[in-house]
């Protein structure tokens, strides 16, 4: 049970928008898709749920092609939200809950249960139309889940919403996750990625750059994050041999170092020289991989 | 370790509900409710024509089945009797009424409304009769008319006298021509028989445009709205577009022949109630009766055979819109295909052998109306029509199997686009490689 993707290639014409693509994600992950905008990640997604083929390469779920046999098995939540605007919460959810196989009165005692978990439960009634932006970004999440997929693709799933309902979305996608589904996600906020997943990929312009365990990406990557907070002027930092990047920070400066030892020749540097509140050494953010690695500026 | 494992979902268990799905929201929406309304009402109103204007004859004072007094003006006299003698087998409805009194009296009593109006007349030596007649409207202008005929009768029966003729060549004078229509043309039906089948050919024809253009504009705004929404993206996830295309053809289908069916049932029970009989008014000029169930029944499988036509190509042309706005504009061309093959039935209509005819009702997008047209108005072999009925199936199945390819890659291509160009990027983004 794990979905294969095999030297896929997608061309449009002349212009590849996913070029040669691998990967394994094996049952159970969580899976996090990464990639600028246009890189390549929904026509992935389209391909991986069959909507339109390959122009080379095989994407398998066990062992097969997702086809419309399998959809009762996969969840998708499109990028922009897809819901009918004027159809009641209630009877779009169970109709397309429906359509993915689940039985009528299933479909509804799952309905009341996310709108309950969601803090939402007075919209059952309520046309989508009538619904806030996050709120309908709610209610497709559970159009996509409510079936009880076993694979989950989530584009953007985070988008639109506030902190709070974040954390809501967060912990339901977790929850999900530990009863034993499948799921990948595209987000451009690195910080939800690096918060759920064990695996991402990174790609750029159609073609992979980075892919595999957060741990092992990290640790390959060796830069690291030094963190210093202190009275002085520490700027002229920037020139220090083994310094990459220098970001000022309200009370004092973020650094990227070449390796965890050039930290201890900073210390050196600037002890004595004025009070020192903070000197960390931190592990690198999947933020900083991924604009290194795609090159664009996500600040 | 698996998530959930269910039974397959039978595709046509998928294919059933979308179907229902259709259906029952487009039974509910406000425009399906107010249309079926309206046009019932009309119905009533048409059905009942008679009994509506004879009653708002008596409410508003019109003089709608009323009698007329019209005063004569006569210096001499014999015209002005023979027109009161002869004027009921014309109109009975015409009093003549002769006066005494002078013109001027007789013209002020015409306008305040004593008389209907005035008729002055006079001989000339030639035997021609000169009339002058003056009323205070236009409008009644068969009443005029019947006039006239009696004059003129009068006129020649003078004439006719003054000649001595007898009262026999008198008659044959006035005989009728015994004029009969009938054709040298094998296929042709007999003048009554195609009387007949031109009613309800012309009833059929109007049905099959209507619902053509009405419904396939609805499949196409209803696919339109899917996209745009987006939420097609997930329906096509989970359904084959094949399958999508056909479940709203046949919901909407099903919705038409339901709206159909209600108006047909509100047409029989208000022409029961209003019991007017069937030799009055709009049934004359249609009358149903043997001889018209084979043209009913060909005007049933050209009404499906139109409709699935021009509702495959209205599903796939709305998949290639991004907005529900753009839908007009894409299905123009379809509609004038509809108006096209209108025009050539409803001229078929009074030329139903003209070669243009005969060769446009094999063409698939016509036939459904042409054909029909020539099958209600002339006796056509059989293989005609079967052949017409082949030929539409055989372009169904192939822009439906087009369509679904299109509709595919459509559905997924967003943009403000909205011209054929797209049509070859759809196809594109269906196909394998």
């Amino acid at each position: 049970m794990s979905l294969e993707i095999k030297n896929v290639t997608k061309k449009f014409g002349e212009q590849r928008a996913v070029n040669d693509l691998s990967l394994t994600i094996p049952e159970n992950t969580m899976f996090g898709f990464l990639g600028a905008n246009g890189a390549g990640k929904t026509t992935t997604f389209r391909m991986m749920l069959g909507l339109i083929d390959a122009s080379a390469g095989v994407i398998t779920w066990n062992n097969q092609p997702i086809g419309y046999e399998s959809s009762q098995q996969v969840g998708y939540l499109p990028e922009e939200r897809g819901l009918y605007p004027k159809m009641k919460v209630k009877d779009q959810i169970v109709y397309l809950a429906r359509l993915r196989g689940m039985g009528k009165k299933e479909a509804e005692k799952e309905l009341v249960y996310w709108l309950e978990r969601f803090k939402v439960p007075d919209y059952k009634n309520k046309r989508v139309e009538e619904l806030s932006k996050g709120n309908q970004q709610k209610i497709q999440f559970i159009a996509s889940i409510v079936h009880k997929p076993s694979l989950i693709i989530l584009d953007e799933p985070f988008s639109g919403l506030d902190p709070v309902n974040v954390e809501l979305l967060k912990e339901a996608v977790h929850d999900i996750h530990q009863k034993g589904a499948t799921i990948i996600f595209s987000s451009h906020r690195m910080e939800h990625v690096e918060e759920l997943c064990e695996n991402v990929c990174i790609i750029h312009k159609g073609s992979p750059v980075l892919h595999g365990e957060i741990r092992n990406i990290k640790r390959s990557f060796g830069k690291k994050n030094l963190l210093i907070d202190s009275d002085q002027d520490l700027t002229y930092l920037s020139d220090f041999p083994g310094v990459v990047k220098l970001k000022k920070r309200l009370d004092g400066v973020k650094l990227q170092i070449e390796n965890e030892e050039v930290s201890q020749f900073i210390l050196k540097e600037i002890y004595g020289k004025g009070f020192i509140r903070q000197f960390s050494l931190e592990e690198p953010a999947l933020n900083d991989i991924f604009i290194e690695k795609v090159g664009a500026s996500f600040e | 370790m698996i998530f959930s494992s269910r039974k397959l979902v039978l595709p046509l268990n998928k294919f059933s509900l979308m179907l229902a799905k259709t259906y029952k929201e487009k039974l509910k929406s406000k425009s399906f409710i107010i249309t079926t309304l309206l046009f019932s009402l009309a119905i009533i109103l048409g059905t009942n024509f008679q009994a509506i204007s004879s009653f708002a004859g008596s409410a508003f004072g019109g003089n709608q089945n009323q009698e007329w007094t019209i005063a004569v003006y006569d210096e001499e006299g014999s015209i002005a009797q023979a027109l009161e003698r002869q004027i009921g087998f014309v109109n009975e409805d015409i009093t003549i009424v002769q006066s005494d009194a002078d013109l001027s009296e007789l013209e002020e009593q015409a306008a305040d409304g004593s008389y209907d109006a005035l008729l002055t007349l006079s001989l000339r030596e030639s035997g021609k009769i000169d009339a002058n007649y003056l009323s205070d409207s236009l409008i009644q202008s068969d009443l005029s008319s019947d006039l006239q005929t009696t004059l003129q009768t009068i006129q020649s029966n003078l004439a006719a006298s003054r000649l001595n003729l007898s009262a026999d060549e008198l008659a044959t004078l006035n005989m009728p021509v015994a004029f009969e229509h009938s054709s040298f043309s094998e296929s042709s039906k007999s003048q009554e028989d195609l009387n007949e089948a031109r009613g309800l050919v012309y009833i059929m024809i109007f049905v099959i445009y209507m619902s053509v253009l009405i419904y396939s504009m609805m499949i196409a705004t209803e696919v339109a709205t899917e996209k745009s929404s987006r939420v097609m993206e997930i329906l096509i996830s989970s359904v084959p577009p094949f399958q999508q295309i056909f479940a709203k053809i046949l919901g909407v289908g099903l919705l038409g022949l339901t709206q159909l069916l209600l108006w047909a049932l509100v047409a029989f029970a208000s022409i029961n109630i209003s019991g007017e009989t069937q030799n009055s008014g709009i049934y004359q000029f249609f009358s149903f009766s043997t001889g018209s169930i084979q043209t009913l029944i060909f005007g049933i499988v050209f009404f499906l055979l139109g409709y699935f036509l021009y509702a495959t190509m209205a599903a796939f042309l709305g998949s290639l819109v991004s907005r529900s706005e753009d839908v007009q504009q894409m299905i123009m061309p379809l509609n004038l295909l509809i108006v096209a093959a209108a025009m050539l039935a409803f001229y078929g209509l009074a030329n139903p052998e003209g070669s243009l005819i005969t060769f446009t009702s094999f063409i698939p997008f016509f036939s459904p109306l042409v054909m029909f047209t020539r099958v209600g108005m002339l006796n056509v072999p059989l293989w005609e029509p079967l052949t017409a009925i082949f030929l539409t199936l055989a372009a169904i199945i192939i822009i439906g199997w087009f369509g679904a390819k299109v509709y595919r890659g459509g559905v997924l291509m967003y943009g403000n686009a909205s011209s054929f160009k797209d049509l070859k990027k759809a196809l594109m983004l269906s196909k394998k490689r």
